[in-house]
């Protein structure tokens, strides 16, 4: 299954050729030209029929959050690492990691439960606290497998868990590799106009690699294509649950890092309807993709934002509904087919 | 001028949702540009060419005003919200908040613990009620946005209001563009949306307009209010000149080409230092290889709640000094 391979590909931030190996393979006799640019994002330009002249581009990350190694303490070999993107330092003690291309495997020790002190329990263990042990005896023999500056990511292997009703799975980076898996299945189709699927870098750090790719492309129109934040479990409080799990593709009006061109919402709300998607709208005021910084390129790109929900994101395993990564895909080919011959911009 | 300036704040128009205010705008304008108009982001773009001798000087005045964006409808008929730009929760309890189709709201305050009663409440502790009695009969949905509803209070020399940031500086430049007789520059005139979300419209527009000189008129701070934070600006002296703010320093040519013009003419003006918050001239300043920029500010009180305040002579000053800097040729060295 390509979402295994993809969930399980190694790529933190600046680091993401492994992804963009698999992606290139995935994607081998869909499209028409191929190719990677200076900061490392892949653009793959499909062809259109001919019919429209609009220039689209679609983005999905390739960035995973993950670690980098900082420092080898000299007389315990202990491995010292900040987060990549952004990690909740609760949630990264006592993890599996695997460092650098070679996949060392190591985790992030916790102190056992009998050394620690009534008062110490109510404290977040700080990341700069925390250390990985790979087993090495010292810091000789730990500069053997690695050095300063690898990256980590969480060592999560990708499993189904249910096979019928949503058909759950699990696995680490869905933010962005569903976007992703969503992305190579669009480009299964030949559509108006010609059609600019880029796998960006560096989402998770600064949304660099779409501002440049949005640059060198000067699209007419953009979508980004996301795993977003699902928080649907039981509260307190009839407050929104940002996305729901089974609920479908979750389309974006406004987050932190834009608001959403209007006309598209409404393409894609519309197509949604008339093929009976399900569909929702992701709580506005939380987050941020891609197309941040696409629709402020140049004299600024109309821009939309669709995403898979993935429980537990930004964390070592993440849940999502095979169901909403289909509905996204078939809404975004729907949609995408669409595009020239509805009017989509409001005047 | 008062005319076009309650006309203007009491139109619809927060961050995103600038249709209305834009075709007021629009209607405004009417006659008065050589060129007109409307770009990807919406920014409303009017050229009033000169005689082809001066600068391509773009001015920019943001046509958003702050607002709330609705994140969630629960099963009674409450709705929750998230800020669109920089809402506070003290300037929205008991305040009424208007949508694009009219649906009126007030805002309430959950129950509070006995020891956070003298704390101020978080957004997520603020309830919009429409008056619904359920679900069902809420007029208005996930992503709706809405503004405040005040009328302007006309007090004479000061005038009270919801969103003079920054129709104050949208009606300094339609009353610009109304009284330039004879200019040598070729001005854009950008009403530019998405100011209160990051400058977004200036973004983009100056990256189209490419200009030589960027100037916004935009709103400031005062610190002539009891107990106020220490700032050297006042109501009713004047327009403030910007030096500098929390996003940009003004190109002191800029800042010296509006206080030499005043001075020359004997327009009152103030210096403006601005500890925090920035306008459109810092994303313009920025824009492709750099352009000179600077801002000209209204003074203005409680901003950002339902009823800021200006004094109405700084705003005929401030019309009078940019059209003075504009009627002449202007060397930035």
């Amino acid at each position: 299954m390509l979402l295994r391979e993809l969930s399980e590909a190694f790529g933190v931030s600046g680091c993401e050729d492994e992804v963009r190996g698999v992606i290139s393979e995935a994607i081998r006799g869909r499209v028409d030209e191929v190719r990677v640019d200076s900061i490392g994002n892949l653009i793959a330009l499909k062809r259109g029929t001919g019919e429209s002249a609009l220039k689209v581009m679609v983005a999905a990350h390739t960035d995973e959050v993950g670690l980098m190694i900082t420092h080898i303490e000299e007389e315990s070999g202990a491995i010292r690492f900040r987060p990549v993107g952004g990690i909740d330092d609760r949630i990264l003690l006592s993890k599996l990691v695997l460092i650098g291309k070679e996949r060392v495997p190591g985790v992030i020790g916790a102190k056992p439960i009998h050394l620690i002190k009534e008062e110490e329990r109510k404290q977040v263990v700080r990341v700069d606290q925390m250390a990985i042990d790979i087993g090495a005896k010292s810091k000789e023999e730990a500069e053997k497998v690695i050095k300063i500056g690898d990256y980590a990511v969480f060592a999560t292997e990708f499993c189904p868990l249910t096979d019928d009703g949503l058909r759950t799975v699990k696995g680490k980076a869905f933010d962005d590799r569903a976007g992703c898996a969503v992305l190579i299945e669009v480009l299964k189709e030949r559509y108006p106009f010609d059609l600019y699927a880029v796998f960006t870098v560096q989402e998770e750090v600064g949304l660099r690699g779409a501002r440049v790719a949005a640059y060198a492309i000067e699209p007419d129109v953009a979508f980004a294509l996301e795993g977003t934040i699902c928080d649907d479990m039981p509260k307190k409080k009839d407050v929104s649950p940002t996305t729901k799990i089974g609920a479908g593709p979750a389309i974006t009006i406004m987050d932190r890092s834009f608001i959403a061109d209007r006309g598209l919402v409404k393409l894609l709300v519309e197509t949604a309807e008339e093929l009976g998607i399900p569909y929702q709208f992701k709580q506005p005021g939380i987050g941020g993709t891609d197309s941040g910084a696409i629709h402020l390129v140049k004299e600024g790109v109309p821009s939309a934002t669709v995403a898979v929900p993935c429980r537990y994101i930004h964390s070592p395993v993440c849940l999502l509904s095979l169901e909403d990564l289909e509905n996204t895909a078939r809404l975004m080919k729907a949609a995408l087919g669409r595009l020239v011959t509805r009017r989509f911009v409001d005047s | 001028m008062k005319e076009l300036i309650k006309k203007l704040v009491e139109t619809y128009g927060p961050s995103g949702r600038e249709e209305q205010i834009r075709e007021v705008l629009k209607a405004e304008i009417e006659g008065l540009a050589d060129e007109v108009r409307v770009d990807t982001m919406g920014n409303l773009i009017a050229l009033k060419r000169g005689s082809g001798e001066g600068l391509k000087v773009m001015l920019a005045a943001h046509m958003d005003e702050i607002g709330i964006i609705v994140t969630h409808v629960d099963d009674k008929g409450f709705l929750r919200f998230a800020p669109v730009g920089g809402v506070r929760p003290l300037g929205l309890l008991g305040g009424r908040v208007v949508f694009a189709n009219g649906t009126v709201g007030t805002i309430g305050l959950e129950k509070r613990e006995p020891e956070d009663e003298n704390k101020i409440p978080n957004l997520d502790k603020l309830y919009l009620d429409v008056g619904a009695k359920d679900r069902e009969s809420v007029p208005v949905g996930v992503g709706d946005i809405a503004c405040f509803q005040r009328p302007l209070a006309d007090r004479g020399d000061r005038l009270m209001a919801k969103g003079f940031d920054d129709r104050i500086g949208c009606a300094v430049l339609i009353q610009v563009m109304r009284d330039l007789e004879a200019w040598p520059h070729d001005v854009y005139f950008v009403f530019s949306v998405q100011e209160e979300v990051g400058l977004r419209g200036a973004v983009t527009s100056a990256y189209g307009i490419q200009p030589d000189l960027g100037i916004s008129v935009d709103v400031t701070g005062t610190g002539d209010t009891p107990e106020a934070r220490t700032m050297a600006v006042s109501l009713g002296e004047g327009p403030a000149v910007k030096v500098k703010d929390g996003g940009m320093l003004a190109h002191p040519a800029v800042k010296n080409l509006l206080v030499e013009t005043a001075e020359g003419l004997g327009i009152p003006y103030q210096l403006e230092v601005l500890e925090r918050g920035t306008t459109d001239a810092m994303a313009i300043q920025v824009s492709r290889e750099g352009v000179p920029a600077g801002c000209l500010s209204i003074p203005c009180r409680y901003v950002h709640t339902p009823s800021e305040m200006v004094d109405h002579h700084d705003v005929l000053n401030a019309v009078k000094l940019l059209v003075a800097v504009l009627s002449k040729p202007i060397d930035l060295g």
